[in-house]
């Protein structure tokens, strides 16, 4: 059925149609719509579950661990400094290989309070053991949220559904809500590898003495590896049934193209426009989105960008000190490939906006430059602020 | 007339509070118990969270710090420990100090350390929209709590009283003269002191429970709440629904930089 929806209600909705059985949360701008509707769907009975309204974002992940390590279906969602502060537990419930599913809206960490995009916090969070998926819409936020548990429930990974804020998660657009009966066929209850058994009692999340804890870790690494065949996978039965994929990345018009940029999240939807106004002009532009940034698709940006002559990439976010993060990434999984040379570009902080003169202004440069410079280049930075 | 504009970074104006809302009150009536104490506004050091009432350390020309969510008062504290001169005031609401920062709540209360906490307390999150808090009334409806909130709610002043505070007092915006003298004797008393002060929310608690306007919620402070005078002589059926205000506690005890400072000053003197 096709409707209007905010982007945070569509991932509510895809939450309310997963029947997940625990939410926990703790309110934090941008993403209080989506526990809002939760809460709803939970007290009025459309959703079978249970709210509960915690003290912090620390205790609602620890919250929906505890419910998870119960055995049942959980989700969880925050921003910013709430999933800095919830940091701590991201490790646990990773470690702890529970499948747990949360929103995770991206806003600028303080201080310099600002509310608006900004993917330095979730990216922040990329060495716990996560599966990250970057949205550009609100139909695939909602459609990333059903295939999300089916991915965590088969890895026994967490996994984060990311969307900009505002951008995605206050903006209003058609979404095509699936059938209950559709989902429950495409993901049906959830099936614990092990839980809380009071008939088999068993001690969870323990001591890991130095004989067993690499090879904890080692799993988790080759469960990471095992996703994007089984994200493949999953897509592919969600597509016979619902008609829409994304893959781990999603190229647009880059068979033949020289320069190509890389960006993710709703910056993508203006790229298109941009390349669309390249190939008009006669630049062979093309764009490739990443959806997946944990694990990275390794495998599937080589093969999309094997025979680009340059590649450009544009990032909200920045590690100090190293530069825009999908490009350092891009950098070090371009090892062994094609070694095409990669143009760092930072756009967009704190909800700054990226139009189509800032991404013309990233193909421009890429062309323009023989070489890309060591630092990621910085755009729309206003200079007399600086001094 | 009193001047509050040399108070005040005017540039930061207009305020984010919304109209009717109570933060106001209780921001004019802290400048005007620190100017009848006559302290420098450099000796002054304002720190807040997050939150409606978090966002006063921004109107206010005194040393400010905004901190982040619930985590004022430690912030408070390292400031306390480093610069022990400077009155250090922690403007918080109830879902800042008693949800996420809850924890340093009570610790800064039990250790007794000599700050001045100004707790806004208007039973809900209002920065987010409306979402149950704490200290939302039994009952009470919220954005998380849309068909009531079924838990029981915190007695902010009463978890400082057990946890060891020095001083502690609960006010209303209704009565703001009162409350200009209970903040004033709070920044006087050593050691941890709180002026716990219902404000009125009318925008995300008030329209959503019926509260009717800004004035008939304010008036509502006046039915509701009795003194402590007044309590002392009221059977408990009577105090049923009650909100006790005046000073509650207010006593001298050991502040904890002062205690340290014994327990260093022993070994020196010994040394």
């Amino acid at each position: 059925m096709k409707t209007i929806l905010e982007g945070s209600q569509a991932c509510a909705e895809a939450v309310r149609l997963a029947r997940v059985q625990v939410v926990s949360a703790y309110p934090i701008t941008p993403q209080t719509h989506i526990v809002e509707e939760l809460a709803k769907f939970c007290s009025d009975g459309s959703l079978n579950g249970r709210f509960l309204c915690v003290e912090s974002e620390h205790s609602a992940m620890a919250a929906v661990i505890g419910a998870a390590a119960g055995g049942v279906r959980t989700f969880t969602a925050s921003s910013s400094q709430g999933l800095a502060l919830m940091h701590e537990m991201l490790h646990w419930a990773a470690g702890g290989r529970l499948p747990i599913v949360m929103a995770e809206v991206n806003r600028a960490l303080g201080p310099g309070w600002n509310l608006w995009a900004d993917q330095t916090d979730s990216l922040a969070q990329r060495d716990t053991g996560w599966i990250q998926l970057y949205c550009a819409d609100g139909q695939e936020v909602l459609d990333t949220t059903l295939q999300a548990y089916r991915l965590a429930e088969a890895v026994n990974l967490p996994v984060m559904v990311i969307l900009d804020a505002f951008f995605l998660s206050h903006t209003w657009e058609p979404v095509d809500l699936p059938a209950q009966e559709e989902v429950d066929q495409f993901l049906p209850p959830y099936a614990p590898r092990f839980r809380m058994d009071t008939d088999h009692p068993q001690s969870l999340h323990g001591v890991a003495p130095i004989g067993v804890y690499m090879e904890m870790r080692r799993s988790m690494q080759l469960a990471m590896e095992a996703v994007p065949e089984l994200l493949e996978r999953i897509e592919e039965e969600f597509f016979a049934r619902f008609g829409r994929r994304y893959g781990p990345v999603e190229p647009y018009l880059c068979d033949d193209a020289d320069v190509i940029l890389v960006t993710s999240g709703t910056a993508a939807g203006t790229a298109r426009v941009v390349v669309d106004q390249l190939r008009a002009e006669g630049q062979k532009a093309g764009l490739l989105r990443i959806r997946m940034f944990r694990p990275f698709p390794v495998r599937s940006v080589h093969e999309v960008l094997k025979s680009a002559l340059k590649v450009a990439v544009l990032d909200r976010n920045c590690s100090f000190g190293a530069g825009g993060i999908f490009a350092s990434e891009l950098r070090s999984a371009l090892q062994g490939g094609n070694p095409v040379p990669v143009y760092s570009y930072i756009a967009g902080l704190g909800g700054r906006d990226i139009t189509v003169e800032t991404i013309r202004d990233c193909f421009a440069l890429t062309r323009g430059t023989d070489r890309p410079a060591i630092e990621s280049v910085w755009l729309g930075v206003k200079e007399e602020l600086l001094k | 007339m009193f001047n509050y504009e040399s108070y005040l970074r005017l540039d930061k104006f207009p305020l984010i509070w919304c109209s009717g809302c109570g933060d106001g009150i209780v921001l004019k009536s802290m400048i005007r118990a620190i100017d009848k104490l006559g302290l420098s506004k450099d000796d002054v050091c304002m720190v807040s969270g997050i939150g409606c009432s978090s966002r006063l350390t921004g109107y206010v020309d005194f040393n400010t710090l905004h901190t982040t969510h619930g985590r004022a008062l430690t912030f408070a504290t390292g400031i306390k420990m480093a610069k022990p001169r400077l009155h250090v005031i922690v403007v918080t609401g109830d879902g800042d100090a008693t949800a996420i920062g809850g924890n340093h709540y009570i610790h800064a209360a039990r250790r007794n350390i000599d700050i001045t906490v100004i707790l806004f307390n208007n039973f809900i999150y209002g920065m987010t929209g409306g979402q149950v808090s704490p200290c939302t009334p039994k009952g009470k409806r919220a954005s998380t709590a849309p068909y009531g909130n079924f838990e029981n709610a915190f007695n902010i002043s009463g978890l400082a009283q057990a946890a060891g505070a020095s001083f502690v007092a609960r006010a209303t915006v209704y009565n703001a003269v009162q409350l200009e003298k209970l903040i004033q004797r709070a920044i006087e008393r050593k050691g941890f002191s709180l002026v716990e002060v219902l404000s009125p929310c009318p925008t995300a608690y008030g329209r959503r429970n019926r509260e009717g306007t800004p004035v008939d919620m304010i008036l509502q402070q006046k039915e509701t709440t009795v003194s402590v005078a007044a309590a002392e002589k009221m059977s408990a059926e009577e105090l049923e629904g009650k909100i006790i205000t005046g000073v509650l506690t207010d006593v001298e005890r050991p502040e904890c930089r002062e205690e340290y400072q014994k327990l260093i000053d022993s070994f020196r003197k010994e040394g």
